[in-house]
């Protein structure tokens, strides 16, 4: 009898951890809940180039998610990005002025949108659309920059 | 010569379908003994599952800090130590735990199983099973895998937990590297379907090795020798069948 009771503790133990385990696997390496609100509004803005931004994609303000990118479309007729992404209710006071920028977490880090406060006393609302906005910064680009105009100001002249 | 190599290939052939049957019918018990017997897959469970727990945390500590600190030794060249949880886990999660985890489950509980039932075979309890009218494939070889297969999805899981803590002791703890940054690249990399495939691979691995164990426990020559010969070709086997089947998932899931 004693021997069962010890053989039925251990397999419950051991049911118990990987149960634990599976279910911290699940839902703490990944990233896909750590933004998870129902009360949000939307809003959009249009990009010259949204680099590799991705659906799912944080959006952020002072370095805090606030929202998260929820579609990214081509305009056909602008000829631009059109990025639409959702912001938690709870913020309702960012002034619609606000400046829309593609940015890269660290060096090898995914891009996301990172709002700066504008000045106006209006504020975003369900449906509006950010109009001051900073494309991705890529690369390529500013490697090709870099070789056909050599070096920015000051670096080049200490060889003299 | 000619002769030689034909009797070879009839026999690995006629092997392979000794153990396609010989799966088809642990299949084919395995509903009725997890619903009627199911103390019997319970006590499995603990000697394939609860007893290798100790070799299976133990392993994924120090596994998980070696992910760590060879990731951190290459990363630093870079300056992005900031990203070792990234390496760590993806490589914990989709590739070295579930790996590791059938190892050593095929050294611990599958060499157990094996020689138990080549024992059981070489002093005649299942011919004696046999007489009694009890089907030995029923209460013998179906507990052991039902057992082995409920065992080791939970051991991987175990042991990537384990395995992602120790790499946490080691990047965070021990080489400085922000607690934050390791768990937020962390999160921010790995996707839904990366642990959806360590844990498909568990599965598969769980089937592969309880049924290698078994079934040659259940085939061995039945004297000392031969149940010796048989726990050696488990772990073999196993090891072969593993390292071939994780390939294969990983090209799939690339």
């Amino acid at each position: 009898m004693q021997q069962t009771r010890t053989m039925e503790i251990g397999t419950g133990l051991f049911a118990l951890l990987g149960i634990g385990a599976l279910f911290f696997l699940t839902t703490q390496t990944t990233g896909s809940d750590d933004f998870n609100v129902d009360d949000t509004y939307e809003v959009s803005a249009r990009f010259d180039n949204v680099g590799s931004l991705k659906a799912r994609a944080p959006v952020s303000m002072s370095g805090v998610t606030i929202g998260r990118v929820t579609d990214i479309r081509f305009d056909s007729d602008s000829l631009e990005a059109v990025v639409t992404f959702v912001v938690d209710s709870q913020y309702d006071q960012i002034p619609d002025d606000s400046d829309a920028s593609i940015l890269t977490s660290g060096l090898l880090g995914s891009q996301y949108i990172g709002l700066t406060a504008g000045g106006s006393m209006l504020y975003l609302e369900d449906g509006s659309e950010i109009l001051f906005t900073q494309s991705a910064i890529l690369l390529e680009n500013i490697i090709g920059k870099f070789l056909i105009s050599g070096p920015p100001d000051g670096e080049g002249e200490e060889e003299q | 010569m000619f002769r030689e190599i034909w009797d070879t290939g009839i026999r690995s052939l006629r092997d392979l379908g000794a153990m396609t049957l010989f799966f088809l019918r642990l299949l084919q018990y395995t509903p009725e003994v997890l619903f009627r017997r199911f103390r019997l897959v319970v006590y499995q469970v603990y000697n394939a599952g609860a007893l290798s727990l100790v070799v299976i945390m133990i392993s994924g500590l120090f596994v998980g800090g070696v992910l760590a600190l060879l990731a951190y030794s290459s990363l630093e060249q870079f300056n992005a130590e900031d990203t070792t949880g990234i390496f760590a886990g993806l490589g914990l999660i989709k590739g070295v735990g579930p790996v590791f985890t059938a190892l050593l489950f095929a050294g611990r509980a599958g060499t157990a199983l094996t020689s138990e039932i080549g024992l059981m075979k070489a002093t005649d309890q299942l011919s004696a099973m046999e007489m009694m009218a009890v089907d030995p494939l029923r209460y013998v070889a179906v507990p052991r895998f039902v057992g082995g297969l409920i065992a080791m999805p939970l051991l991987t899981a175990i042991f990537t937990g384990i395995g992602l803590f120790g790499a946490h002791l080691v990047a965070v703890e021990q080489l400085g590297v922000d607690v934050g940054s390791y768990w937020q690249q962390l999160q921010n990399v790995v996707d839904p379907e990366d642990v959806r495939e360590g844990i498909t691979k568990s599965i598969v691995f769980g089937f592969v090795a309880s049924l290698v164990a078994v079934w040659e426990g259940y085939n061995s020559t039945p004297t000392a020798e031969g149940v010796g010969r048989a726990t050696t070709r488990t772990v073999v086997s196993t090891s072969i069948a593993v390292l071939f089947f994780n390939y294969m998932i990983t090209a799939i899931y690339l």
